[in-house]
């Protein structure tokens, strides 16, 4: 008999996160009242977080597979054939709530997750990204968060020794109450060689590695599954505290260990976990786990089954090992000053079965703890289509150059340098582009080859159209990750929403599905792993729909990459694609006429291909000397950056079949800006026309001012000052001081 | 040129100097791990940058009582080159092989850019290779980068010619007295410094001036 000395009250339910008719579903599957241990591990496997249960039926319907996908969605991460045998490991997820409560921690653990799932399946860590978004400048918290975010992702990667190379940092109230940190990591692996999680064979050793297991983090999951009310201080206690220096070693050992053949089945414990870790393993291998927690290594004394089973301290594995293995095994451990316990078996009956002083303190089936999690349709409504806004609707400015200057210094077009310093983003030696281009580019081993990595999504356009903003957020990945001249090869999906049981929300959600899944298809562009992180809310109030997406690009030849800077003056500035003056959605009526109206710019994903694709041959041909992508900010803002980058200036003159600021500042897709000697510029012109490309020359770079025609010329100086200069003034200004 | 790179619980830049040195010396380098109580036959010994035990105490303090220490102040004793990079400049600090400390950025943040440093002394084993007054980029990557030490030391220092490296053109990362990016001691056969030359070595990185560094020792030891 398990004992049972709690009694498990509609309160107790609840606070755990579960509804009643969650509960009554556990009561159907055990026939009997769950003991208080066995009610946490269900409240652990059936939240939203671990169980997916309001997403599941979405997730479903995005493409996954392709030639290139050795592993999609379900394991640790995605894995990706890069060619002479070698593999890319990787995954985004998101770290959301504890990085709220509690900035440093919060951000270091997500860091620290996402690189274990890499490292788990026998991957070296290569590349880590982060998308971060917080509040509003003026928000009394934001300057903190920001700090504390910044400074926990620089603390963990830089003592693991990861390159962090890329990301997006951006600002909105929406997230004044809920910060986003989506962490992305990837890795380099054989490709024969890839650990899963799955346990093969009965009677094997169950084996505990890294950490000890501590009271931090206890229902962390369940946490990060719920809104936010007044009370989120209250929650600090159910954050992790990482060690990056555990997790260092925690990485060479395991590496070690994968090489000594010894690994049959491994997985990290992130969410939930030794109780989602035990479960995941036993239940994708048709096997039972016994577990006895007397041999668990524990930080403290005293600790009951409960909490173990529900520690979310860091740096911990689980591994089924060859029985023949384990002295080599433990001595690879011991070298490393690691934990290394044998912590139970596999067992052939199908139980998740937990013991602690002799006695059975859980009993429960383990397919289904997984499979009969519940799962829901959600009610809802689709988000009305916006109007698309008349250009005549949105009145010119009296200076353009002035509003350029005004966005290149505004706190989400400003340089991200303050934030990118912190990291190091230069460790391993292999950095080829680092932050602060479309995509960042790695080199791989030493034939010439290179991966480009970057992580996008614009949710002012999601919010306003959520189909077309998840096809552009799939469409700007791609367009980046060309732009450096990677061909694109997969993604994974970071999906931060609100409350999915909010219909309109629901909506946002499946919206943003439907749009990234019909991008993937038109870009042959799976996503191979992801992450969803819903209840992004505060006070009843919502995020803005934010599915980040991260895309993995290869480059067979590294030297024949782009970088966004000009090289050279005298040469001729070209721009790729059809620029029609967009201006609903854009950063022009955001930040200068303070507006949020209209449709965002329009996908079209066939046009999206053709132009990257004759980009990405051009770039392979070396005939560019520089490219940029088009997005957030028009042309104008392209340009400036193109500038700036490369301290040379340029002379623009628009085509004049539009209004200058519809020109300068729409942000229509599809586009690129490229430089290219001035005696090659026929030829590219042609070449254009015959793929069916629009492209037209605006101007030549020259000189240190960026001058359009029939506006005042900008000294790059100034446009430096502007860029450079708001991030480190905004956070070095006293908190009460308003920006 | 035969050189080991010693291996710390925590060391992570051990790889891109293992790269660096073979690709230089055209030796592979031999790791050795912090337990070992006895080096091999080496022309060079580094300390590599990495967070050592975390970083956790003060920077480099534990690794500095590493078993492996011991016989690292032997061979320094003996004339063999030991070179410090960042974590490894800071043990060597720790360990009593050179002078001062390195402590908290002044600004208190990590900090990784490219610096500009000048070359103060280019007749000691590891600078032969460069001019004095040379300036050239370097990455630093560090939280701990500020050299301190008393007025008395500095001084000896500065007039012994022991600065080896200064941050040059306002590039100070860290708020290093007298802008010390690196120092040597005083019988020219160890060498500490904050900069990763290492990370400068080949058109990749956007700069090679590094490589000077290591075929200076590799000049001297031959």
């Amino acid at each position: 008999m398990i004992p049972n000395d709690v009694k498990i009250t509609p309160e107790l339910v609840a606070e755990h996160g579960l509804k009643p008719d969650e509960y009554q579903r556990i009561l159907d599957l055990i026939g009997r009242e769950p003991t208080l241990t066995e009610l946490g591990i269900f409240s652990a496997m059936w939240n939203e977080h671990c169980s997916y249960k309001s997403s599941k039926k979405w997730l479903r319907t995005l493409p996954t597979t392709g030639p290139r996908v050795i592993c999609g969605p379900g394991e640790n991460a995605g894995v990706v054939d890069i060619g002479d045998g070698q593999a890319i490991i990787f995954k985004m997820e998101s770290h959301n709530h504890p990085s709220y409560i509690e900035p440093y921690q919060g951000a270091a653990t997500g860091v620290g997750g996402i690189l274990r799932d890499v490292f788990t399946m026998g991957a070296r860590p290569i590349a880590a990204l982060n998308a971060l978004r917080f509040g509003a400048p003026e928000h009394p918290r934001t300057r903190h968060t920001v700090s504390g975010v910044v400074a926990g992702v620089g603390g963990y990667g830089n003592s693991f020794g990861v390159p962090t190379i890329g990301g997006e940092v951006n600002f909105d109230e929406s997230y004044n109450g809920n910060c986003l940190v989506n962490a992305f990591a990837a890795g380099l692996a054989d490709a024969d060689k890839i650990f899963y999680s799955q346990a093969k064979g009965v009677g094997l050793p169950i084996v505990y590695l890294g950490s000890k297991t501590g009271r931090d983090g206890i229902h962390g999951a369940t946490m990060a599954s719920a809104e936010f009310g007044a009370d989120s201080e209250e929650k600090r206690p159910t954050v992790q505290i990482g060690d990056p220096f555990s997790e260092k070693l925690l990485l060479e050992a395991c590496l070690e260990l994968m090489a000594s053949g010894a690994v049959i089945a491994i997985q990290d414990m992130g969410a939930a976990g030794l109780t989602c870790s035990a479960v995941e393993m036993g239940a994708k291998g048709d096997l039972g786990v016994e577990l006895d927690l007397d041999k668990v290594p524990c930080r403290e004394a005293g600790m009951t089954a409960y909490e173990m089973m529900l520690s979310e301290s860091q740096e911990r594995m689980l591994m089924v090992l060859d029985p023949k293995r384990e002295k080599d095994a433990e001595a690879i451990f011991r070298k490393w000053g690691l934990d290394f316990a044998i912590i139970g078996w596999t067992t052939d009956d199908l139980r998740f079965r937990i013991k602690q002083h002799g006695q059975i303190m859980a009993d429960l089936p383990i397919k289904e703890l997984g499979d009969q999690a519940p799962e829901y349709d959600r009610p809802w409504v689709a988000t009305p289509k916006p109007a698309a806004l008349a250009p005549a609707d949105v009145p010119a400015p009296n200076d353009l150059s002035e509003v350029l200057l005004k966005i290149v210094g505004s706190p989400d077009q400003c340089s991200r340098r303050w934030v990118w310093e912190q990291y190091d983003h230069l460790i391993q030696g292999n950095t080829a582009i680092g932050p602060g281009g479309d995509a960042a580019v790695i080199r791989v081993g030493h034939s010439g080859k290179a991966l480009a990595f970057t992580l996008d999504v614009s949710p002012r356009y999601c919010a306003a159209d959520p189909v077309e903003g998840g096809k552009q957020a799939v469409a700007e990945c791609w367009r980046n990750l060309t732009a450096v001249g990677a061909e694109p090869l997969a993604i994974t999906d970071n999906l931060n929403f609100g409350n999915p049981e909010k219909p309109d929300i629901m909506g946002q959600f499946v919206g943003c599905i439907q749009g990234i899944g019909e991008a993937c298809r038109a870009l042959d562009f799976p996503v191979v792993s992801g992450n969803v992180s819903l209840y992004n809310e505060t006070n009843g109030k919502g995020i803005l729909p934010t599915p980040a997406i991260g895309g993995v690009g290869l480059l067979p030849d590294m030297a024949k990459r782009a970088t966004v800077s000009f090289k050279r003056a005298g040469e001729a500035i070209v721009v790729i694609g059809e620029t029609k003056g967009h201006l609903g959605q854009s950063i022009y009526l955001r930040d200068v006429l303070a507006r949020r109206e209209g449709a965002p710019p329009p996908v079209d994903l066939a046009i999206e291909r053709r132009n990257g694709d004759f980009v990405r041959a051009e770039i392979r041909a070396e005939g560019l000397t520089a490219v940029h992508d088009v997005s957030d900010g028009g042309l104008f803002l392209a340009l400036a950056e193109m500038a700036m980058a490369g301290g040379i200036g340029a002379k623009i003159e628009a085509p004049g079949d539009l209004p200058l600021h519809a020109w300068a500042f729409g942000e229509d897709q599809a586009r690129y800006v490229v430089t290219l000697p001035e005696t090659m510029v026929k030829d590219l012109l042609a070449r254009a026309a015959k793929a069916g490309v629009p492209a037209v020359r605006i101007g030549a770079t020259a000189g240190h001012e960026l001058t359009l025609d029939g506006c005042n010329p900008i000294s790059l100086q100034r446009l430096k000052a502007a860029h450079e200069g708001w991030l480190p003034a905004y956070m070095a200004a006293a908190p009460a001081e308003a920006l | 040129m035969k050189s080991a790179v010693i291996v710390f619980p925590g060391s992570n830049r051990e790889r891109d100097m293992l790269y660096a040195l073979e690709k230089i010396t055209g030796e592979k380098p031999l790791p050795v791990w912090h337990t070992e109580t006895e080096l091999p036959k080496v022309d060079l010994v580094v300390l590599p940058g990495g967070f050592s035990y975390g970083d956790y105490l003060r920077t480099g303090a534990i690794a500095a009582r590493a078993a492996i220490m011991d016989d690292v102040r032997k061979k320094a004793d003996q004339g063999v080159h030991v070179l410090g990079v960042c974590n490894g400049f800071q043990i060597l600090c720790e360990a009593g092989l050179l002078p001062g400390v390195l402590v908290r950025n002044n600004h208190l943040k990590f900090v990784c850019k490219h610096v500009k440093l000048e070359v103060a002394n280019a007749s000691t084993d590891f600078t032969n290779k460069y001019n004095k007054g040379d300036v050239w980029r370097c990455p630093v990557a560090h939280g701990d980068g500020n050299y301190f030490t008393d007025a008395e030391t500095l001084a000896r220092i500065e007039g012994e010619g022991r600065v080896v490296f200064r941050y040059a053109e306002g590039t100070n990362p860290n708020g290093s007295l007298n802008d010390i990016a690196g120092i040597i001691n005083d019988r020219g056969n160890v060498m500490g410094l904050m900069p990763h030359p290492e990370n400068e070595i080949e058109p990749l990185n956007g700069g090679a001036e590094g490589r000077n560094l290591f075929e200076s020792v590799l000049e001297a030891v031959a």
